[in-house]
Parts: structure tokens; C-alpha cells; sequence
């Protein structure tokens, strides 16, 4: 188990700069969720961390040790990778046998038995220790790698998007396992995925990484309800946040080009400094709502019905807002409805830098 | 299906204009070929089979006489025969072992990140794309007992490599590992980068050593390929003429085929000679079924 600390790292490959002036804290026993689109430098952190990559500038702590010039192997990390990487031609028990047989620190036969034994039966892949690695579908084989993983009780469980490979069903199912088997372990897990709900399913905690610089880091609910900047809110959520460009009057939001008109209810909180700043109002769509009477007009744009609920796009003037509404809710393409949002839950960015006033101040 | 694809041409296409079904195109290509491999491989082939049971001579007018196996059991009893196979078996396992090493290990070398890589590897194809004759002229000079730039080299004075008895078959099999490890290498070196790169990030994760990771990913990983590297070696040094030909005239470098060149073409026997191919031949599919069906196994581990 080990505490994992970069201190401002910076990468560069040849001209392209993957990583600049990182800082990232992982707790002993933290499940850490390091989320960002594909090309955000989100596996060059963790292969860092591996020691599969030399950071250009900055220093990888392992329990407060610099681990600048420790190998791969002497760092004690697992990794999964998305791609499985399975040894082929082996078994899955030699495969599950790899990480405890070279000469160096081979174990007794009946602690490396007992060891992949257990580790099968946590993954629920007894029965198929003696199958070769290719006749295995990729739930399995994926199970396999975290197995081969698990079986050498490493400091640190490093997982590159493990789960991004499979089909729906079998993530759902993997998240929870893999939840449970951190809980159970206790281990430190840092895992890397573009997938936002993994993140905030599986994450103690999650660090949103955007070109490289990591933009904000807290507890899932922190990230979702006062995301940092514009990128993260946007980023996180499924649909995303709503963006509107605005200003605050007299403690009402109006909207800027669209001239519709909201209550605010923060008006208090951001001061008065705020007022007649061009702002961008946030709001989650499942803080907004129809509602007979509610001030604003809209038309339906688009209905995505997700059987518990029904996802609308809302139409006004020329700006579109995503709506989340029970599935019973009753209404068709280009009807004329009226919408209000949660004042409580709106969130305010500055129109220049895109960062959460309540950040800034 | 075929069928349907070879019948039905184009109506507005040129080879229709002249009155010419897909099938007409098809001959067209076909015939050539196959007349050629009639009358110049399979034809002499059984030709030669027939030759085998006759005590037929090239150079004399008499007539061929029948003579059943005889020319079989005299070769396989002939201890002389059986001294050139066994030349010519030691010649294989220290030609295609010696490439095999050199030629694996060189393809080691270049799988890494190294400066020139594209250019190295251009330069060491270049003597598999020799011929046979120059080499062998080549390397006569260079092992010269006066002025071989070899001894010069290695400060072994006047050594003899070629006149040496002992030593003309292995200076033979040093020049075919000069000139085919490259083609063992670059087989190496397809099969080295086809190895995932995520399986050796995977082993140091794992914290394998360089053996173990050589041993356990990497050989087996190349195996099938170099396997098919070493049918091919064996093949061609079983049936080497040309190299030990120009080289060396020692008793110790007669390898089969040149005994069978020299029983066809100084002594004429042409039926015993052919009984002799065919001998040849048989041992080559033999030691090559044997080897497919290993590599046949080794691709279902």
C-alpha cells in the first residue's frame, strides 16, 4: 500500500507537450479516478507512475520516496492495461504464475498456488485456469489481467482504462467488482478512463485532466455540483451541464443575447461584484424543469427517451438547454412549453477565464 | 461462384471487343506456365525416375538396360555415400545453427531504437543478394593462406583454411553464415517487431527478468517464423553445391551434391546419379515434413 505524490511533472514528446506542471496527491487506500479525453495525458501520468516513462521535469513520490531512477520492476506497481495484454500461448494459471515465477523472488509452489487461487476465485475465474488465453472472451480476459494484478500484492494497482474495451453490461458489472476488490484490499488504486461515469461510480476521488494540466481534483460530488471551469462542467455529466452566456441585474439572470430572464438566488454570495460582469450561467439539466407558469418559453427540440427518464432539448430563441424529466412526462417535438431552473443549484463562471466565481475568489 | 466470376466479362471491355471470353484470358496467362514447368521440372522428374532403375550411361551409344533397384541397394550400401551424407549433414547443423545464432542475435540487436537503423539493416541484406559464385571467389581470396586478409586480421599467419582437411568444411560453412544469417535475421527481425509492445511493459511490470522475459515471451512468441527460417536454411544447405564447389576440391567437403555432380558429370553414371537424387530428395521432404509438423505445433501452443 503506498502514497503516491507527483510533483510538478512536466512531459514532453519531441515537440508535443503531453504533460505540464502536474501535481497530484494520492492517499494510502484511495481509489483515484484521473478522468480526461482521449490525448489529455491521462496514460503518460500513470506509465510515469509505472515507470514506463521518464518525466522531462518534476519528481514521483512512492510513500515519500523520489523514484526517479527505480525501474518498473523495483517500483512494485500492477498494471492493467486496456488492451488486456495477456501473455499468449500460456494458460490462464501460467498466466496467473508470470508475476510470482522469475528466479528472483520465486515463491514456494504452494504459496503461488494458493495465491492464484485465491485471486481466481475473487475474479470468479476458477473454472477457467487451464483454458488458453486466446479462447477467452474479453470480460475474461480482462479479468485475467486484473488477476495477474492482483496476485503479486503490489503497492499500487495502476489500471489504463481498463474497462473501455467491453461491452455495456459487462463494464457495469466490472465496475462493481473492481470496487469491491479495492474495498477489500485496501489497496491504492489509481484508474484512468475518458468514461465520466466510471469516474464518478467508481472514484473516492477524481482529478479532471484537460491538455495536460490537471483542472480540478475533489470527491465525485465536488466535481459534479461545483466543477471548477467551464471544461469541467461541460466534461462531466451525461448530458452535460448547461452553459448560457448571461449577466446578473439586480440579482436576476439575464441572458444575454436571448433576453429571457431567470431568478438567482447565489446573488448574495458572489456579491454584488458580480453584477453586469459577462458571465456564463451553469445549470444541471436535471435542475431544470417544466413546469406550468414558469417564466421562461421554450420549444421541444428533441425527445431522448432513456426509460427512467427522458432527456429534452429545449429550443429558446436560438439556444438550445438539455432538460432531464421523469419518463412520464408527456410532450412531442416543437410543443410550446414553460421552464424554470433550480436557483439554488445555478453555478456562475466567469465569461473570460471560464473558472467558477466561487473558485476564483 | 468461380465460375461465375471466370465466365462473365465485361461486354464493353477491350478483351470482349476482340472476341475474348474470361476464360480465353485465363488460358492465355495459364498454359505458359504450366508447359513450362511440364517440360522443364516435371518432365526431366520422372524422366529421371526412369533413368534410376537402368544402368543408363550419357556418355556411351549402348542402350539403357533394366536393372531393377539394383542402383538403390549398391548406393545405400556404399560407405562412401554414406561418408558424403554424413559431410553433408554436419555441414547443415553448423551452417544453419551458426546462422540461426547470428542472424537471431543481430535481429536482437536492431529491434531496439538505434541511430541508422533503416540503413544498417539495408547494409547487412546486402550479401544474401550476392551470388553464389562471387562469394565463393570472394571468400577464396580472403581466406588465402599468403595474403588472406583474414589471417592478416585475426594475426593467424599462414593458416590454412581451405587446403586444411579439417578445417575446408567449416570455412565453407563460416562463408554461408556470412551470407545467409541476414536472411534468418530479417525473418527474425519480422517476427521481433510483430511481439506487442504492451507484453514487455507488462513482463518488467511484472517484474521479470531479461531471461525470463526472452525465454518466456519473446522465443516462443518468435518461434513459428524462425522455425519457417530454419526449413528454409536446411533445405538449401542440404542440396549446397556452389559454395563448396569454388571453395575447396577437399575429400572432407564433398557434401552430396557434389558427389552427385561428379557421379553424373566426371564418371557418368547417369542411372546410379539418379537413383542417387532421388534419394536426395526424398531425405529433403522427409527432414521437411518433420520440421512443418513441428511448426505446425509450435503455432497451436
Amino acid at each position: 500500500m503506498a502514497h503516491i505524490q507527483l510533483k510538478n511533472i512536466s512531459k514532453t514528446f519531441g515537440n508535443h507537450t503531453a504533460l505540464t506542471g502536474l501535481d497530484l496527491d494520492i492517499a494510502d487506500g484511495e481509489f483515484f479516478v484521473l478522468l480526461g479525453e482521449t490525448g489529455a495525458g491521462k496514460t503518460t501520468t500513470l506509465r510515469m507512475i509505472a515507470g514506463l516513462e521518464k518525466p522531462t521535469e518534476g519528481q514521483v513520490f512512492i510513500d515519500g520516496v523520489d523514484v526517479a531512477n527505480w525501474g518498473a520492476a523495483e517500483r512494485d506497481v500492477a498494471l492493467v492495461l486496456q488492451q488486456y495484454s495477456l501473455y499468449p500461448r500460456y494458460t490462464v494459471r501460467e498466466n496467473l504464475e508470470f508475476p510470482l515465477k522469475p528466479k528472483i523472488r520465486r515463491l514456494p509452489d504452494a504459496e503461488i498456488k494458493d495465491r492464484v487461487d485465491r485471486a481466481a476465485r475473487t475474479l470468479r475465474i476458477e473454472h477457467l485456469l487451464d483454458r488458453k488465453t486466446d479462447r477467452l472472451s474479453g470480460g475474461e480476459m480482462q479479468r485475467v489481467s486484473i488477476g495477474r494484478a492482483i496476485v503479486r500484492k503490489p503497492r499500487v494497482f495502476l489500471m489504463d482504462e481498463p474497462l473501455s474495451a467491453l461491452d455495456a453490461k459487462l463494464r457495469e458489472a466490472l465496475r462493481t467488482e473492481l470496487k469491491n476488490l479495492q474495498m477489500q484490499l485496501g489497496a491504492t488504486f489509481l484508474f484512468v478512463t475518458h468514461d465520466q461515469i466510471e469516474a464518478m461510480s467508481m472514484g473516492d476521488k477524481v482529478g479532471v485532466l484537460n491538455h495536460g494540466r490537471i483542472v480540478q481534483t475533489g470527491t465525485p460530488h465536488e466535481i459534479y455540483n461545483n466543477p471548477r471551469d467551464t471544461y469541467v462542467a461541460s466534461f462531466v455529466g451525461s448530458p452535460p451541464m448547461n452553459l448560457i452566456d448571461g449577466k446578473l441585474v439586480d440579482g436576476r439572470a439575464v441572458m444575454a443575447p436571448l433576453n429571457f430572464e431567470l431568478p438567482f438566488a447565489g446573488g448574495a454570495k458572489t456579491g454584488a461584484a458580480a453584477d453586469g460582469r459577462p458571465l456564463v450561467f451553469g445549470i444541471r439539466p436535471e435542475d431544470v424543469y417544466l413546469e406550468t407558469g414558469a417564466p421562461v418559453e421554450a420549444r421541444i427540440h428533441d425527445v431522448e427517451n432513456h426509460g427512467v427518464e427522458k432527456i429534452l432539448t429545449l429550443r429558446v430563441g436560438d439556444a438550445m438547454l438539455r432538460a432531464t424529466v421523469p419518463a412520464r412526462t408527456d410532450v412531442e417535438i416543437e410543443q410550446a412549453v414553460r421552464f424554470a431552473w433550480n436557483p439554488d443549484k445555478v453555478v456562475l463562471f466567469d465569461k473570460g477565464s471560464g473558472i467558477n466565481l466561487r473558485h476564483a475568489s | 461462384m468461380a465460375t461465375a466470376v471466370m465466365t462473365t466479362l465485361d461486354p464493353n471491355s477491350r478483351s470482349a471487343a476482340r472476341g475474348m471470353s474470361d476464360l480465353t484470358i485465363r488460358n492465355l496467362f495459364i498454359i505458359p506456365t504450366i508447359i513450362f514447368l511440364i517440360v522443364f521440372n516435371i518432365f526431366p522428374l520422372l524422366y529421371s525416375l526412369g533413368y534410376s532403375f537402368t544402368d543408363f550411361r550419357a556418355s556411351s551409344p549402348a542402350a539403357a538396360n533394366f536393372v531393377g533397384l539394383q542402383n538403390y541397394r549398391e548406393l545405400l550400401n556404399d560407405p562412401f555415400i554414406w561418408s558424403n551424407f554424413a559431410i553433408t549433414a554436419k555441414y547443415v547443423i553448423v551452417s544453419v545453427v551458426g546462422q540461426v545464432i547470428v542472424g537471431f542475435g543481430v535481429a536482437l540487436l536492431l529491434n531496439r531504437d538505434i541511430p541508422l537503423k533503416g540503413l544498417l539493416t539495408t547494409l547487412l541484406l546486402l550479401p544474401m543478394m550476392l551470388s553464389m559464385a562471387v562469394v565463393g571467389l570472394f571468400w577464396k581470396l580472403l581466406y588465402d593462406p599468403s595474403f588472406g586478409i583474414i589471417n592478416y586480421t585475426l594475426g593467424l599467419g599462414s593458416f590454412e583454411w581451405l587446403s586444411n582437411p579439417d578445417m575446408a568444411l567449416y570455412a565453407v560453412a563460416i562463408t554461408d553464415i556470412w551470407m545467409w544469417s541476414p536472411f534468418v535475421m530479417l525473418l527474425s527481425l519480422a517476427g521481433l517487431s510483430a511481439v506487442p509492445k504492451h507484453l514487455y511493459e507488462a513482463a518488467a511490470i511484472d517484474r521479470a527478468g531479461s531471461f525470463y522475459t526472452f525465454f518466456r515471451i519473446t522465443l516462443p512468441l518468435v518461434a513459428p517464423i524462425l522455425m519457417i527460417a530454419i526449413i528454409f536454411r536446411t533445405m538449401e544447405a542440404f542440396k549446397t553445391f556452389d559454395l563448396a564447389y569454388i571453395l575447396t576440391s577437399q575429400p572432407t567437403t564433398e557434401v552430396i551434391s557434389i558427389r552427385l555432380y561428379k557421379m553424373a558429370f566426371q564418371e557418368w553414371q547417369t542411372g546410379r546419379s539418379c537413383a542417387l537424387a532421388y534419394i536426395v530428395l526424398i531425405m529433403i521432404l522427409a527432414i521437411t515434413n518433420i520440421y512443418v509438423k513441428y511448426l505446425n505445433k509450435v503455432k497451436e501452443r
